[in-house]
């Protein structure tokens, strides 16, 4: 099964990645994300199953890591959101020269 | 190479589609609260193929911490910020950006597709080959995890609780409400 793990792992990341650049809402993109990293998580677990149990305990870490950029990043949404009543990527241009 | 029995494949391949076609939808919805439940049903799936590949653990972790908290802080800033309104949000990008992420996309596959053919020699085992179930047989399925994450990797551990420390205080900082003369 890891041919078939590592596919699937492929095409969820691809998709998150599709999602990063087509859309525009911030928290959709944020979930984008979340999706890569679960799609990077899988190959681990996958994985852990040749190269011994460090994989799963690498998926632990992933997951503390997204817990944490969720909770700092949709802390910058609501602040963000506070100053510009949006969270439309294309009105957050204050960076553009 | 292992040997597995139909049911099992059946349900790999099941939850695999499962997981795509509810990932594929998620990116298409307008209205973020659909797009948030789709990704949940991802999750969901996902934690269904990590319990068929050993990693009882990490599966019941996904649910909880994943579809249970970390989506529901989601849902919960939807709500806030009031973005259930599929008219409110912006649509995705013209023409040229969903070109641009399409070919991302598949350029993507491919390079992955073609590294986990040649790149990762398929069926060698740098452990025994029951070397995951043994452990779980042996320690139990939190055990199995918990060994080597307090052992091996206590140092990365301790860090952890740094790293969450900090994004606590992150968060509520820059959560905070100014005080209105100063906005």
């Amino acid at each position: 099964m890891l041919a078939e793990s590592l596919g699937l792992s492929a095409i969820l990341f691809a998709i998150g990645v599709a999602g990063v650049l087509t859309r525009r809402n911030a928290i959709i993109i944020f979930m984008c994300i979340e999706l890569m990293l679960n799609a990077v998580n899988l190959t681990f677990v996958a994985l852990s199953r040749y190269y011994g149990m460090a994989g799963q305990v690498f998926v632990v870490f992933v997951m503390t890591v997204a817990a944490a950029e969720a909770a700092v990043g949709l802390a910058i949404i609501i602040s963000i959101f506070r100053h510009r009543q949006t969270v439309d990527l294309r009105n957050i241009n204050l960076l553009r020269g | 190479m292992n040997t597995y029995s139909l049911f099992y494949q059946f349900h790999f391949y099941l939850f695999g589609v499962v997981a795509i076609v509810a990932a594929l939808t998620f990116v298409t919805r307008r209205s973020p609260v659909a797009a948030a439940m789709w990704l949940i049903v991802t999750l969901f799936a996902l934690a269904a193929e990590y319990i068929m590949l050993d990693a009882q653990f990490i599966g019941a972790m996904q649910v909880l911490v994943y579809a249970g908290a970390i989506m529901v802080i989601f849902l919960f800033v939807i709500m806030l910020l009031n973005l259930g309104a599929p008219s409110e949000i912006a649509d995705a990008r013209g023409l040229w950006g969903k070109l641009l992420g399409g070919f991302a996309a598949l350029a993507l596959v491919a390079e992955l597709g073609v590294l986990s053919r040649t790149g990762i020699p398929s069926g060698q085992y740098l452990v025994s080959r029951t070397f995951v179930e043994d452990q779980i047989t042996r320690y139990g399925a939190v055990g199995a995890v918990a060994r080597p994450l307090y052992r091996d990797f206590s140092l990365a551990f301790e860090l952890t609780s740094v790293l969450l420390l900090v994004a606590v205080a992150g968060a509520v900082m820059l959560g905070r409400r100014r005080e209105p003369s100063a906005g």
